[in-house]
Formats: structure tokens, sequence, C-alpha cells
């Protein structure tokens, strides 16, 4: 909310009567390009968008948006596998307990670097709701954790083409290859081969992407505080 | 003058330019989708790219070289595992021939896949250069002269390149920023390269090859006797410091070295990459 208070200062009372203008959408858009356009062209802009839902948590703008996008995800898989360690399905092996606290301890480090790196911008912290998950069978845990890693790929990919700042782009790139490495263990420890099939890769051998308001209504499932996906781009 | 005049102007001497742009609708609808991302200073860029998209210009020789460079790398992948796959006696049957197979074909449509790419951007993909998979620069005696005959030391050469090829995509993502379209296509290639090193590195657990995990702890190769040869697919691997924030017990978590380095995995440069796969190409 804070550029969004920044930007109301600037922008144009009157503005706010006329109905159909969505007000969060033009005091970023004025925040970012009102010097350059004239106050009268922002309505019949603006008026394009055809959004109402103003609830939720709003990701911010530009790269901080992506990267808030990022650690709604993080917080999402790290608080996963904080309870996949903390109650240990039937007949979790040592060894897939060693690489499952070290897929929960990647996710914990994603999760507080993205807070770190957002700092003031970051988004709050997200309640979740696994109750849809039976933590004491294996292929119960599995299978989640297949549909997280998948989607954090997919995220991950659908992504980058948002990002304005190349060192941004490279953070993801940094964190995206790992969870891929993620989503290859577990789809084995599932059904060993099954680490790149084609469920998940095309004809022309290349990886899902998903777009950031696909993602966040399938998360949505194991989110409870509402999220504005409007926020994210379309 | 604002952005709906110069789109007025522009379909004054053009009056076709919103068939080539789908629908002057559209374009304002973009264009306030861009707004919503773009700094004021990119601004005239994300207007310049807008018309470059509806006339069809070519990217420029910097993205295909980007495109060049990951298939030479693509080559280099699918001709080892094709080899290797032909070896007879080499990969057991069953899952891990089935998986090599499942590689290799992967790598094989990466290849088609960029080979058309560049021909459709107006480039010309380079040729398959001829390899050398014992990395004797083409004397057919280099290091891993067993690499056909000797299940471990295939594996081992596999991973060292599936986790160089990560790394290579990577440090090319950067290059391709606002090519969108292209960006992704590369990031969906960089995903799958990372799937696959995380399935070798399961082979060689399993076969107890080597101590290693899907992921890369510190700058370790684990390839045993072989550290040395490759030590540099491996270098930086260890960083645990992501723009400025050191990852090691962050916000109070306990999290240890070998998870911070493992949990984010490093770019290598062009130039780090080609001097890794020299010896392999002739």
């Amino acid at each position: 909310m804070k550029k969004i208070v920044t930007a109301e200062g600037s922008g144009n009372p009157g503005l706010q009567q006329k109905s159909t203008l969505h007000r969060r959408d033009f005091l970023r858009y004025s925040g970012y390009a009102g010097v350059a356009v004239a106050g009268a062209s922002l309505i019949s802009i603006a008026g394009c968008q055809d959004k109402d839902d103003n609830d939720g948590v709003d990701f911010g703008t530009g790269d901080f948006a992506i990267l808030n996008y990022a650690y709604a995800l993080e917080q999402l898989e790290a608080a996963f596998y904080q309870q996949v360690i903390a109650s240990p399905y039937a007949g979790m092996s040592a060894l897939e307990k060693g690489l499952l606290t070290d897929v929960r301890d990647h996710e914990i480090a994603h999760r507080e670097f993205f807070k770190a790196a957002l700092g003031a911008n970051a988004i709050q912290d997200l309640e979740v709701d696994f109750s849809s998950i039976n933590f004491s069978s294996r292929d119960s845990v599995l299978n989640a954790a297949k549909s997280f890693e998948d989607l954090g790929v997919s995220a991950y990919n659908g992504a980058g083409r948002y990002f304005v700042d190349a060192n941004y782009l490279l953070l993801a790139g940094k964190i995206v290859s790992v969870e891929a490495r993620h989503a290859a263990y577990i789809r084995d420890l599932l059904s060993n081969g099954s680490f790149a099939d084609s469920s998940v890769i095309d004809g022309n051998g290349l990886d899902t992407s998903r777009k950031p308001r696909d993602v966040i209504a399938i998360a949505n499932a194991y989110i409870v505080t509402e999220l504005n996906a409007n926020t994210l781009p379309a | 003058m604002n952005f709906l005049q110069i789109l007025n102007q522009v379909e004054e001497q053009e009056p076709e330019i919103f068939d080539r742009l789908d629908s002057r609708r559209k374009v304002i609808g973009n264009f306030v989708n861009f707004g919503k991302k773009l700094t004021l200073i990119s601004l005239p860029f994300a207007i310049s790219g807008m018309f470059q998209k509806a006339y069809g210009q070519n990217p420029g020789p910097a993205v295909l070289d980007v495109f060049n460079f990951a298939l030479t790398l693509e080559y280099l992948e699918y001709r080892f595992y094709q080899q290797g796959v032909n070896a007879s006696g080499l990969i057991p049957t069953g899952a891990p021939l089935t998986a090599i197979t499942s590689i290799r074909d992967n790598e094989l449509s990466h290849v088609n896949f960029l080979k058309t790419t560049i021909t459709q951007l107006g480039g010309t993909p380079v040729p398959e250069p001829t390899f050398d998979f014992t990395g004797g620069n083409g004397t057919g005696n280099g290091p891993f002269s067993a690499v056909f005959s000797d299940y471990a030391t295939f594996l081992a050469v596999a991973q060292v390149f599936e986790d160089t090829g990560v790394r290579a995509y990577k440090g090319q993502a950067g290059n391709l920023i606002g090519t969108n379209d292209l960006l992704e296509a590369a990031l969906n290639i960089h995903s799958v390269e990372a799937r696959h090193a995380s399935h070798i590195r399961q082979m060689r657990k399993f076969n107890n090859f080597g101590d290693v995990k899907p992921w890369i702890t510190g700058n370790d190769p684990g390839v045993g006797a072989a550290n040395a040869l490759v030590q540099a697919s491996y270098n930086g691997e260890d960083n645990t410091v992501q723009a400025t924030v050191n990852i090691v017990n962050i916000g109070g978590q306990s999290i240890s070295f070998n998870a911070a380095s493992e949990s984010f995995d490093e770019p290598l440069s062009k130039t780090e990459v080609l001097a890794i796969v020299d010896p392999f190409i002739v």
C-alpha cells in the first residue's frame, strides 16, 4: 500500500468520481506515467480494465510485485515442508527424511531471503491451510509436494518475463533450478523415472509455465489469507 | 505529447497499424498492463518493443548468440546420451536405460527447438561440432576414456554436463530480458536440465558412484578422483550471500552452510562454460 499512498498525493481528486475507473490502477499508472499522459486520456485507458475486486493482499508494483509473488509461494512451500518434517509420514526412510529436511531448509532459506530482500515492500505472513493433506500418508504428502514443486517451477518460468531488473531475474533463476531439482526428486520418490515426464514437459522438451493469476488460483486452495491476484500481471 | 496522441499520429501515417497490433483496444489494454510493471524511464522501450513485435523485426545478434550458444550445448548433451544409449552393455536395461533414453529425447527436442527458433529469428543455426567425450580434445584418449565403457564414468560426465548446462542457461537469462517468449523458452529448457541433473545425481547415489544429493552442496563436484578435472563446473556454487543477504542462519532460522549453498544454484558466464566444454569439442 505504501506506493499507492505516495501516488495519491499527485492524483487528481476529481477523477475519483468517474465511476468505472479502477482507483488503484489509476493511481499506480499515474505514479509511473502521469507526467507524460494527460488526465483525460487516463480515464479512457483505465476504463478498459474490467476489475472490481479490490480486496486481499496487494502484491505491489513492478519487480516488487513479482518478488512478492515468489515470496508468497515460498511461504506456502516452507510451511508445508515444516509440517512434513514435524510429523513424518509412516515409513519415511532415513534417506528420505534427510533429503526432505534439506528441501525444507531450502524453502525456508528462499522464504527468508525474499522477506529480507523485500524489506518494507514485503507482503504479510500468509496463513495456510493444509487440512486436505494427510501428513501421515506418504502418498498424500508426496503428491502434495509434487504439486507444489511443479507449481513453483511453472510459476518462476512464467514470471521471468515480467522482470525489468536483470539482477532479480537472475535471483529467480537461481531458485527455479533448485525447485526443479526438488520436483524431479519428489517425482522419482513417487514413481522412479517420472522426473521429467510428459505431464510437465511438452513435445519441444520445454518445461511448464503458468501465468501468475493461474498459479494463485491453484495455490489458493492452501492459502487462507486473501490475495489480490489483480495486482499481478494478467 | 501523450501515448494516445502518438498512436493517433502513427495511425494517420500507417492506417493498418492497428491490424498489425491486433486492435486499438488491445494495444491500450496492453499498455495499461505495461504501465504496472515499468518505471517511467523504461516506458519508451516498452513502446518500442511493442512496435518491433508488430513489425517482426529480428531481436538482434546478441539474442541469436545466446540461442546458438545454447544449441552448441544441446548438441553436446544430445550426442553424449545418444552414444551412451547406443554403447552396448553400458547402461543397464530397465529403469536406467529408460531414464537415459528419455533424457536423450529431451535433448534432441531442445536441439530441434533451438534450430527452428534461430531460423525463425532470421539467424543461422551453428552446425554440430565433432565431440570427443573422453575430454581429450580429439585424441579420443582424454581423462574420461572409459566414458562409454564404464557406467560410473558415464554418469559422472552426465552429471557434470547437466549441472553445467543449468548454470549456462542461468548465466544467459539476463541477455534475454525483455524478449518475453524467447526468455520464457530458455527458462523452460533451463528447468528441464535441472530435472535431469537431479535424476542423474540420484542414479549416481543409488549405485554408490558418489555421495551426492539431487542438489549441489558447496562447490563439491562429488565425482571422487575426477573432482579436480571438473572443478570449474562447480566453482562458485558455494556462494551463500544472495543480493547482499547472508543465507546462513537467515532470519534466525537454522540454515546450515550446506543448505544455504544448495538452496541457490549459481550462473556461469559463456566464457566459463566454453572453457569447461572445450576438451570435449574437437
